[in-house]
């Protein structure tokens, strides 16, 4: 397996004072306190035990639940759900239960850096498929008809997408389902980041259209909802078939999801909604103010719907994105992810996460603003005005 | 949109027009009309400053008084709370459903001052029939804000 390329930039950081990162994937927020009061309690109750290796039944049935008023989805809590150790842990079940040596397995690229290794260890091929800036990144039905083989398998889809924050609206999403069912794929949709989005309307699951959710494993997880990331939790869901094969999987290599976590978020499906609403209207705040100052920058970058992240382009700077970061990194101590590192496609481009507070953007903001005058005065080009 | 203005400026009345305009995806003017409009209604009432005195070299006593009063025919408590909140030392007055009637918040410089606006000007009220004082000696929160804490971004600096 590749070793991270991104290992050396992350190691210059850890050593750097003062530095303004813009580097996380994780929410600022702490989690809910009626869910960490949730977790505490079960923990002065004693509830130290090893659950059911599918998880909790109340926290599977509160998913059902979920999911169908949310979503629209409709999965059975006993055959059809089971809980994860984050979302990472359904993604991996998932390429282990469903490939044989040798399956292709279409990944839709920048995205999160897991797929790949996952597909390559349970002996899987990945075969990428670069998305462009011009189609904001969505996953066409050409790109997708282009990409598959007779030996493709599953199609990867991540969406609400890290790094790019690109989203798959309805239409989107029923133009590609008819080559799914065409060409007879199966679906990994990675939904983790399905309460943050920002269009207006809430994200919609491939999962519920017509078809869908027996070809489907729909992954998600408390982590960006909930700001639950430490607790390590998630959930995969699909057709029981499946679904069997990937708790088989799991009772063997992590036996169950961590008591205390699930207890706490049992909490969290029922009674965190508002809280969920308040966290997405302050990140759709931010995002609204870092669009706002890359044109003024002048640096370009398409509207993102989803997620925590903003994803400009670089490339007039003449540097590949490590470059670029790195130099960012030691001359304004500013961190943020070099766009390779979410595959080739991401070349040219920066990951700006927006799980800080407006001050600490505004201050790594005013840096950056520095640094990219800096390079434009260094090459001699009167980009900054007239790119606005 | 007054709703999501009024979240922000409670949280801080000092914010930038332009940049609350950016944020909530609205015209500065906008929300520049909102705001006086609202300040017109008496909606927003007035921009104060959240102190935590403690760290100042001022003394300062702060005391919530539980005041049982006599409700006057065909003025209920309205009478009796005006000539309570008309001294200029009383922060506050709330009519409370309980035990009590009013509760009153008094600034004061010494706690002889406090117990002696009590003594001599609450309890000698007509219709007030007694008084309960409790002095604050610690504010861990006011306003919806924690005044001890010192907050740290504790997360991994970079994360994929």
């Amino acid at each position: 397996m590749k070793p991270s390329g991104i290992r050396k930039f992350f190691d210059i950081v850890s050593e750097m004072e003062d530095v303004v990162s813009l580097g996380v994937g994780e929410p600022d927020f702490d989690t809910p306190w009626a869910i960490r009061d949730e977790g505490i309690y079960s923990l002065e109750k004693g509830r130290t035990f090893y659950t059911s290796n599918a998880g909790l039944k109340q926290l599977r049935e509160q998913i059902a639940l979920y999911l169908h008023r949310r979503f629209s989805l409709n999965y059975d809590p006993m055959k059809e759900i089971f809980v994860t150790v984050g979302g990472s842990e359904g993604i991996d079940m998932a390429f282990r239960a469903m490939l044989n040596p040798g399956d292709e397995v279409l990944v839709p690229q920048p995205c999160y850096v897991s797929y790949v290794p996952c597909v390559e260890l349970a002996g899987g091929r990945v075969v990428p498929i670069p998305l462009k800036a011009e189609n904001q990144f969505r996953l066409t039905a050409q790109e997708l008809l282009d990409a598959v083989t007779e030996k493709t398998k599953i199609l990867v889809l991540p969406f609400p997408n890290n790094p790019t924050g690109a989203v798959m609206e309805r239409e989107d999403l029923e133009k590609i389902a008819e080559v799914i069912l065409e060409k007879d794929l199966y679906v990994l949709s990675d939904e983790i980041y399905a309460e943050l989005t920002y269009t207006g309307n809430r994200h919609v699951s491939i999962a519920e259209l017509p078809g869908m959710a027996e070809r489907t494993i729909v992954i998600n997880g408390f982590s960006k909802a909930y700001a639950m990331t430490g607790w390590r939790l998630g959930y995969a869901c699909g057709p029981k078939e499946i679904i069997a094969q990937m708790i088989k999987i799991h009772q063997y290599c992590i036996m169950c999801a961590p008591t205390t976590s699930q207890y706490a978020a049992v909490t969290a499906l029922r009674d965190c909604d508002d809280e969920v609403a308040r966290m997405r209207e302050a990140y759709n705040m931010r995002r609204r103010f870092l669009m706002y100052a890359f044109e003024e920058m002048g640096l370009p970058c398409f509207e993102p719907f989803g997620a925590f992240y903003v994803f400009p382009c670089i490339r007039e700077f003449g540097m590949t994105s490590e470059e670029f970061a790195t130099k960012l990194l030691q001359e304004e101590h500013v961190a943020v992810v070099p766009g390779d590192a979410f595959g080739d496609s991401g070349e040219g481009f920066i990951r700006i996460s927006y799980a800080y507070s407006i001050d600490n953007l505004k201050a790594a903001l005013k840096r950056i603003d520095h640094f990219i005058t800096r390079l434009r005065e260094e090459a001699g080009t009167g980009l900054s005005e007239e790119n606005v | 949109m007054r709703e999501q203005i009024l979240t922000f400026l409670e949280r801080n009345s000092k914010i930038d027009l332009k940049e609350l305009s950016i944020m909530l995806g609205t015209s500065e003017a906008v929300i520049a009309n909102e705001i006086c409009e609202m300040e017109k209604e008496k909606i927003i009432c007035g921009y104060h400053t959240l102190i935590n005195w403690d760290k100042t070299s001022l003394e300062k006593v702060t005391a919530l008084i539980e005041v049982r009063v006599t409700p006057q025919r065909n003025q209920g408590f309205e009478r009796i709370a005006e000539r309570i909140y008309n001294y200029p030392e009383v922060q506050s007055v709330y009519l409370i459903s309980g035990g009590y009637d009013l509760m009153v918040i008094l600034e004061g410089k010494t706690l002889r001052e406090v117990s002696g606006f009590v003594s001599n000007k609450l309890s000698t009220l007509d219709t007030v029939i007694s008084t309960a004082t409790h002095f604050i000696l610690k504010k861990y929160k006011d306003h919806g804000t924690i005044l001890l804490s010192q907050e740290e971004d504790e997360r991994i600096p970079v994360t994929l």
